[in-house]
């Protein structure tokens, strides 16, 4: 059933229409409560796929759902609109104004309607696709206050790789962050690239859902059992690689591969001159979860995150 | 005066990206003032050239205190400005939300990083900024209720108000905190507009710090006493919010007196020309803040008004 979340008038003949589509066993019947929520930032499309996916597999066979699946694949539907990964006309981050205020302006408004309208779910997925400039390997993060309560579920989620990272208080302006203070447990997915649909990426994140549906009780259909994900706890785990000087970008290796240490994963070149700049090598040995994706770097700009190879060895051998 | 390049990185197909900044005086780092950190803030960047241009005479009049440093930044992020894009060129970061900064981290976090290495250890620190939403202010300071504030030196600036606000998750990267956690004096100042010039408006807030300098001994100027600085905290500002979407017109301008009951704007339906609603002041005061454009949104503060004492 497609519902309005949440809307607002617009100047020029138009609303702003937050949209929903409740899939639920036709006798209702009660069942927990599943919710997947995507495009909050709009330039990031991997969740247009799994969102899609989801339902028409729960479509083709609705006698497997014993519970209420609800999908927003479209959380700020102007960013989608326009490209852009904010609030067009704002210049604001989606992400950064939960929970919204009730008596507030247009978007602090539609935020409060979204957080009401989620409150109640027994689970919630909020997937991202990492932004146009990085690929990322399907993983979930997770906010070290959280992580007790979701560290177990990520780990029925079929995602490779789950990163705790340390509280701060930028992030508590975000959905998820709102949700998980107010009871409702919400997993943030980061994976692929922005305004591209990675599709064997969308279909093990939908496996994944299938998976942590059955764990609810919501889906007794048959569910592909999912992969063990590397988990880093340790802040310094994972290291950051940025650019030294800035020029163009050309990727040597892909993410989810594993570095050796002074291996290269990419050369920053000056197509003007013909010159290699710099060499981008690996600083120590690991697994490259995030690579550059966007060619054109400033010094500074970040190209890589490798986790600890000793790290990803102990849990790969277990 | 001294110009110097505070910070710089080279790029391909761009001029190298560099921060300059004015020193007057020499020894004791007393106070530093920045200006634009996004591309539309050319109000404040025009408001540090005008104050570049008054200290260069006074120095040259030898009425720059002994001892003395004073640094003025007019803009921390030309690269921004030349293109007319408001955030950072590549990823639309806002340098603002960057402080203190990290010299091994991203573009924008190296930019704050360098920059605030220069800057973290004056005495006083002044911003001009900018409010995230298009609008006009009445000038006034702003400061961050952190705990370090120091409500008694911002009224020295003689501005007719000091407005204290309690921090918001994102202000822990603002330069304004930054300073206070380091230990400096920091004040932002608003002035009226934003991608506009107001030149009386930037005169006036050449002269709040000149008559501060003033007051702290750092330079021998004649100033205006200025205004007894009424405080105010940016709770008790009354909002009033557009009750429809559609064509803004105001009847009132910032900074005027008001009356409670008195028309403040209307509405207008874009297609017909109707009135969609009438905002009507529900108090009596000043107008502190005016929404700046031709069409608002439903539920945008478009007003806020300094009530008055009764
Ligand atoms: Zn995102």
């Amino acid at each position: 059933m497609l519902t309005i979340v949440t809307k607002a008038a617009l100047p020029v003949g138009e609303e702003l229409k937050i949209q929903k589509n409740r899939l639920e066993p036709s006798g209702g019947g009660g069942g927990k409560r599943i919710s997947i929520v995507t495009g909050i930032h709009g330039d990031e499309l991997e969740g247009q796929f799994v969102c899609y996916e989801l339902g028409r597999r729960i479509l083709e066979h609705p006698e497997y759902l014993h519970g209420i699946v609800d999908i927003y694949p479209a959380l700020n539907p102007f960013g989608i609109d326009t490209v852009t990964r904010g609030i067009p006309a704002f210049d604001l981050d989606m992400n950064r104004i939960f929970p919204g205020r009730e008596d507030g302006d247009m978007n602090e408004y539609i935020a409060s309607g979204i957080i009401r309208d989620l409150e109640g779910s027994d689970l919630c997925l909020d997937l991202h696709a990492s932004n146009i400039y990085l690929t990322e390997i399907p993983q979930i993060r997770i906010n070290e206050l959280h992580r007790e309560r979701l560290l177990p579920l990520a780990k029925k989620a079929n995602v490779d790789f789950i990163w705790v990272h340390g509280a701060s208080t930028v992030l508590e302006a975000t959905l998820a962050y709102s949700l998980n203070s107010r009871g409702v447990d919400t997993l943030v997915v980061e994976m692929g690239v922005g305004m591209r649909i990675t599709k064997e990426y969308g279909e093990q994140m939908t496996d994944g859902i299938f998976s942590l549906m059955r764990e609810l009780g919501i889906w007794t259909g048959p569910v592909a059992e999912v992969r063990k994900p590397i988990v880093s706890e340790a802040a310094d785990d994972v290291l950051f690689l940025n650019a030294p000087c800035s020029g163009v970008f050309i990727k040597d290796r892909m993410h989810g591969v594993l570095l050796e240490k002074g291996e290269r994963l990419g050369r920053i070149v000056n197509p003007l001159t013909g010159g290699l700049l710099c060499e981008v090598k690996a600083p120590a040995s690991g697994w490259l979860f995030t690579i550059r994706e966007y060619p054109m770097v400033l010094e500074g700009s970040l190209m890589a995150r490798i986790l600890d190879g000793k790290r990803y060895a102990q849990q790969r051998s277990r | 005066m001294e110009q110097k390049t505070i910070y710089e990185f080279g790029a391909v197909y761009r001029d190298t990206f560099r921060v300059t900044g004015f020193y007057f005086g020499t020894g004791e780092k007393t106070m530093c003032v920045v200006g634009s950190m996004r591309g539309n803030e050319n109000q404040q960047m025009y408001a540090c050239s005008l104050l570049v241009k008054r200290l260069r005479e006074l120095e040259e009049k030898g009425r720059i205190a002994e001892g003395k440093e004073i640094l003025v930044i007019p803009c921390v992020n030309p690269y921004s400005v030349n293109v007319k894009k408001r955030f950072w060129t590549i990823d639309n970061t806002d340098i603002n939300r960057m402080f203190p900064g990290f010299s091994e981290g991203e573009t924008t976090q190296r930019i704050a990083g360098g920059v605030f290495d220069v800057i973290k250890e004056y005495k006083y620190g002044v911003q001009f900024a900018s409010f995230y939403r298009a609008g006009s202010f009445l000038p006034h300071i702003r400061m961050m209720k952190t705990g370090y504030e120091n409500v008694e030196l911002a009224k020295q600036f003689g501005l007719p108000y000091v407005v204290l606000h309690n921090p918001r998750p994102f202000d822990t990267a603002t330069l304004n905190y930054n300073w206070q956690i380091w230990e400096t004096d920091a004040f932002s100042i608003y002035t009226t507009n934003t991608e506009r010039i107001d030149q009386a408006s930037a005169r006036q807030a050449v002269e709040a710090i000149l008559c501060f300098l003033s007051k702290q001994g750092v330079i021998r100027y004649r100033s205006h006493d200025g205004y007894i600085s009424k405080v105010i905290e940016s709770g008790d500002l009354i909002s009033v919010r557009a009750g429809a979407a559609g064509f803004f017109e105001s009847r009132v301008t910032v900074g005027e007196e008001v009356v409670r009951g008195q028309l403040l704007a209307r509405i207008m339906d874009p297609y017909t020309n109707e009135a969609k609603c009438e905002l009507i002041s529900p108090v009596s005061g000043v107008v502190n803040f005016l929404h700046d454009g031709a069409m608002t949104y439903e539920n945008t503060a478009v007003f806020k008004i300094i009530e008055e004492e009764e």
